[in-house]
């Protein structure tokens, strides 16, 4: 005779051990990165510019282009996006365009982020003459996380109830004034969350810097946003692949120093969630 | 006078005819209720008036809907106008996730042109005497409105409404989250309320059209069978079908 019961306990060993071997790269990565990189940290690692041909000194320029580029890519992937998915929450219909707009978002989170490089670099390089430079760069970046944006966005305007809408309306609101006073307050937690994800991705993607704007050694902070810059995750692959010879102490430092980055927003998007949880009753 | 007059209205869900050729009027100053078995068309008359229809898709009416002199159907009504005149009060108390202050000025931010702290505050003691709070909430006018209890959060909602000076309250089966304490208390309400207001209460409750309306329209798979005092309803029903509804012969 069957026993449910074992079979279920054998289901549940084999979720178990399903979801724990998820845990484990995740924690060894964090693990080793630590172990041999945190030892490389200190304030002038931080706070100097690359020496040596980057075999000593720091890796200040590549911290402030990775935070130039991040911001950039927010500054221009949150307003479109935000509109964006207001517009598909709020206003547009179920037909055909509706449809194309929303498999376009689909397939553009689908696209591999080197394409996105390349793309970058015919427009905003070439066409747009923007050269190799942060606006590139930033603008690359912020296509490559529009997608993220728009549908964490859509979700969280989604989720704000009907009721909530239907009653403003009732209250000789207009639709743009219940968007604006109960739609949008609502959502703004979960709004936040996208960003931050997707900022965390723009801070850590190679590809579609490597054509657009990030510079091999640049010993100096960039000018204005039409210089190039250095960033980590460029850099950890100069120094890990391209130049002989690098101390480990600075690669695993570097990529300690571009996880705690990542780590850190994916952790404030988190506390941003569940403080929202906790605060949100209907 | 009567405030709103239907004449020969009708509105379709898609191809769905869900009110047939409803001709009434209601009276300023009075609670008229609408009584009727579930399905029989009550809601969707009474999102007439306010238009609330115009939000699902598919809906088309035709007739008249007569409000101060205006046919509120014809498509150059401002809507705006109309639901700051004619207001709703939902089946479910849906106060915004907002504190109970913010939720009673909420009408005046979208409205009010010069908006300053003293009139919101007037505005706030105003709706929240009119409708029996005041003295409860007071001193946590600036607690969240969610926090109250659904009794609470429906004469919020009231008050809400009345900040906004309509003249007419649509009330859609106020009472059916509440017990009946809280019941009885939104009545009481609703009776005082009527000296200000025209007011349009849809229940399913027969008990409660009884006690608080002065008018009652029965209304059957949409159609308005019957409409007069409710006394004479209740008493001596001109129609057999509304005679089966009052006596417990339907569902
Ligand atoms: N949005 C809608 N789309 C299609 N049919 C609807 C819609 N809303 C209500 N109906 C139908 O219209 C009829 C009347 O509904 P309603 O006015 O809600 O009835 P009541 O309030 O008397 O219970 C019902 O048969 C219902 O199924
Ligand atoms: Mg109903």
């Amino acid at each position: 005779m069957k026993n449910p019961y074992r079979t279920q306990k054998i289901a549940f060993f084999f979720l178990f051990l399903a979801t724990l071997l998820i845990v484990i790269p995740v924690g060894l990565i964090v693990v080793v990165i630590i172990q041999k990189g945190f030892p490389a940290i200190n304030w002038q690692f931080l706070s100097d510019i690359p020496r040596q041909g980057m075999r000593a000194g720091g890796i200040f320029p590549a911290i402030i282009g990775t935070i130039y580029l991040v911001t950039g890519a927010i500054i221009f992937a949150l307003p479109i996006g935000l509109l964006a998915a207001i517009y598909l929450s709020e206003y547009s219909k179920d037909n055909l365009l509706t449809r194309l707009i929303k498999l376009a978002i689909v397939n553009l989170a689908g696209v591999p982020s080197v394409v996105y490089g390349l793309f970058g670099l015919a427009l905003f390089v070439v066409f747009f003459k923007f050269g190799a430079s942060i606006v590139s760069g930033s603008l690359t970046l912020g296509i490559m996380i529009l997608p993220v944006i728009i549908t964490t966005s859509r979700e969280a305007l989604e989720s704000v109830p009907y009721s909530f809408r239907e009653v403003s309306l009732s209250l000789g609101a207009s639709k743009w004034q219940t968007i604006r006073h109960i739609v949008l307050p609502n959502a703004i937690p979960g709004i936040l969350t996208g960003t931050i994800l997707g900022l965390g991705r723009a801070a850590g993607e190679t590809a579609p810097i490597l054509f657009t704007v990030a510079a091999f050694y640049l010993p100096q902070l960039p000018h204005s946003i039409f210089d190039q810059a250095m960033a980590l995750p460029y850099h950890l692959y100069v120094i890990s692949t391209q130049v002989p010879n690098v101390d480990e102490k600075i690669r695993y430092g570097t990529a300690f120093v571009l996880l705690a980055l990542v780590l850190f927003m994916n952790l404030v998007a988190i506390i941003i969630r569940y403080k929202f949880r906790k605060k949100k009753k209907w | 006078m009567s405030k709103i007059v239907t004449n020969n209205l009708n509105l379709w869900y898609g191809v769905f005819h869900a009110l047939k050729n409803v001709d009434s009027a209601f009276e300023a100053n009075r609670i008229t209720a609408i009584i009727g078995p579930s399905g029989c068309g009550k809601s969707t008359l009474l999102r007439v008036f306010n238009r609330m229809n115009d939000l699902i898709e598919g809906v088309r009416t035709d007739g008249e809907v007569i409000i101060e002199d205006a046919n509120i159907l014809n498509s150059n009504t401002d809507l705006v106008v109309l639901r700051k005149k004619v207001g709703m009060v939902f089946q479910r108390p849906n106060p915004f996730p907002l504190s109970i202050y913010e939720n009673i000025v909420f009408g005046e931010k979208i409205h009010g042109d010069r908006i300053t702290r003293d009139k919101l505050d007037e505005i706030v003691e105003r709706s929240l005497r009119d409708v029996l709070l005041w003295d409860e909430l007071k001193d946590k006018l600036n607690e969240p409105a969610l926090r109250l209890s659904l009794e609470q959060k429906q004469r919020l909602c009231i008050a809400r409404l009345i900040a906004v000076k309509p003249d007419v309250l649509l009330m859609d089966e106020p009472c059916s989250t509440l017990d009946p304490q809280g019941t009885q208390r939104v009545e009481e309400l609703m009776r005082e309320l009527k000296n200000k207001y025209t007011i349009i209460i849809v229940t399913h409750n027969m008990q409660q059209a009884a006690r608080v309306s002065d008018d009652t329209g029965f209304m059957l798979l949409g159609e308005l069978i019957e409409f007069g005092k409710t006394e004479q309803i209740f008493t001596a029903p001109f129609d057999k079908r509304t005679e089966d509804y009052i006596t417990g012969r339907y569902g």
